[in-house]
């Protein structure tokens, strides 16, 4: 079975690597995925997606995610203009980088938003508004999708040591705080 | 080793461990990480090339003609509006029958503007020459680049190879690729030899004048080697299968073809999701098949018409066109069934210009529109 994320950023937050670091994280896990971005013309602050496919098998479908299982949105911004829970599935899992609740109403009552003060917890770790690896973590809990061992192992590899230490704290607190 | 990169990353590795002794770029849109990735594992002194910045893509192709002659096995890549100012001197490599190897990731050619995938770039140079080989996954991108340099400079074939991979699709998609270890590469692929070469000590010139007295011969030749690359693309193929135990590269792919009534053309990452699209097909009683090509120049006519044998409705999906004719493989297939005195009936369609997404559905919607109305060149998802 193929599960589907999308990501909604505005080019230049880092939704290319999130998107890298959790196809790695399943890649580490043994099991198949295809992270693909999809940029609006490549300027800085335009809207674009980032998609990860998340499978058992070799994955050889190269659409774009129309019907997410996980929607990641890294910029609360974006759903003024932009439908983020557009296509979700049934019981998709959504993660929005907010400081409170946004005003959006799910297609079903099935569909879990998760909203993460991800930004702040970024600017005490890691003293930017990086907010990738703390939604991840949040992901991570919320969905049960990829292991938190797995994201801080690929962060890792990713990152020399002490940016790997903030980004690892900002990834746990974030999934404490989707635990909450 | 296994490990989680991107297409262009596949292809840099692959060159890497090729070992060229020259890579040329021009490093501005529309070029990709491909080169990014060398000029690092250069600067980083974990690959011993000469790594040269050139100021135009004319000018990059120019220096891997020259560099070739002087004997050395080269790199470049290019994409889009840059391949075509490539053009020229494309001609001229294989002309002068230069092993070069090249990527080209796909995008689509301006106006308007547009940076997102098509195959109308390489398209576009289907007539200079060049042996094309075109990826579906990130594994093929690598795979097809060590098959190419063995192509490539096989004394018999001695005629440029380009291997294209899809932009962003494959170009900037990360999946589980398997880096080959330097042995095994070394294994399969043997220092590269020139059977000739510039050299002061003994003074030759390649492309000279040919007068209306030799120029006809001269490409007579060049052509016979591209009809003789025909023998030699799946030898090689089956070589690299029998050393690192996957199937990669070849002339076609035939998928779920044995029974098939219908059966869609194509080229390129879109045969993954075609593959999809069959399967759900299949489950469906539809009896729906795919022929991938993966080399498109030479045309492996013989192959496509022994793979779609029973077939009794073909589509072609082009994502390009020769504008004000039919998309490049339609013309090609047709032609090549017509000779295979095949029965079938061959429709056009013309898809994922400039980036249209092509979904499961639109491949549904084209094995739909095969029952339906004839059509050489019909589009795919045209908004009314």
């Amino acid at each position: 079975m193929i599960t589907e994320m999308r990501i909604h950023a505005r080019a230049g937050q880092g939704a290319i690597t999130t998107a890298a670091l959790m196809g790695t994280a399943i890649f580490v896990e043994g099991r198949y995925a295809y992270a693909f971005p999809s940029f609006g013309a490549a300027r800085m602050g335009a809207p674009m997606n980032a998609f990860v496919r998340i499978s058992n098998q070799p994955i050889r479908l190269r659409s774009q995610i129309y019907r997410p299982d996980y929607v990641i949105v890294a910029d609360p911004t974006l759903c003024r203009s932009v439908d983020v829970l557009a296509g979700v599935k049934e019981k998709a899992v959504v993660i929005i980088n907010a400081e409170k609740p946004l005003n959006l109403t799910p297609p079903s009552g099935g569909v879990k938003i998760c909203y993460v003060p991800a930004n702040e917890i970024a600017r005490r770790h890691i003293g930017r508004p990086l907010a990738n690896t703390a939604l991840l973590g949040a992901f991570a809990a919320a969905s049960g999708a990829v292991k938190l061992e797995s994201l801080e192992e690929v962060i890792r590899r990713r990152f020399p040591e002490d940016l790997a230490n903030k980004n690892i704290a900002s990834l746990k607190e974030g999934w404490e705080v989707a635990c909450r | 080793m296994k490990d989680f990169i991107e297409g262009s990353d596949a292809v840099a590795r692959a060159v890497a461990l090729c070992r060229p002794g020259v890579i040329s770029a021009y490093p501005i849109t529309p070029q990709t990480h491909i080169v990014e990735f060398l000029a690092s594992m250069v600067a980083d002194g974990k690959l011993k090339s000469q790594f040269i910045n050139v100021e135009s893509e004319h000018s990059a192709a120019s220096l891997v003609l020259g560099a070739s002659a002087a004997g050395e096995r080269v790199f470049s890549a290019s994409s889009s509006q840059g391949l075509i100012l490539m053009s020229e001197v494309l001609f001229n490599i294989a002309g002068m029958r230069m092993p070069v190897v090249l990527a080209c990731v796909n995008r689509a050619l301006s106006a308007p503007i547009n940076i997102w995938n098509d195959q109308q770039d390489s398209m576009a140079v289907r007539d200079s020459g060049w042996i094309q080989l075109y990826a579906e996954t990130g594994q093929e991108c690598g795979d097809l680049i060590f098959q190419a340099y063995r192509l490539a400079e096989s004394p018999e074939v001695r005629v440029p190879v380009m291997v294209c991979l899809d932009g962003y699709l494959l170009s900037h998609g990360l999946e589980v690729v398997d880096v080959p270890e330097a042995a095994e590469v070394d294994k399969f692929l043997p220092p590269y030899r020139p059977t000739e070469k510039l050299d002061p000590a003994v003074p030759m010139t390649f492309g000279p004048l040919a007068g209306p007295d030799y120029y006809l011969e001269i490409r007579h030749d060049l052509h016979a080697a591209m009809r003789g690359a025909l023998k030699l693309i799946p030898s090689i193929a089956a070589d690299f299968s029998r050393q690192f135990g996957r199937n990669s590269g070849g002339l076609v792919e035939a998928y779920r073809l044995e029974d098939a009534e219908l059966a869609i053309v194509a080229a390129g990452s879109v045969c993954g999701t075609i593959k999809e699209a069959i399967d759900a097909l299949r489950q469906e009683g539809v009896k729906a098949g795919l022929l991938r090509l993966v080399t498109y120049r030479p045309f492996p006519e013989e192959a496509v018409s022994a793979a779609l044998a029973g077939v009794g409705r073909v589509a072609v999906l082009d994502k390009a066109i020769s504008l004000g004719a039919t998309g490049p493989i339609y013309a090609d297939l047709a032609t090549a069934l017509v000779r295979g005195k095949h029965q079938a009936r061959v429709n056009g369609y013309i898809a994922g210009l400039g980036g249209r997404d092509i979904t499961i559905e639109t491949i549904r919607e084209i094995f739909t529109r095969l029952s339906g109305e004839e059509v050489s060149a019909g589009f795919v998802g045209l908004k009314g």
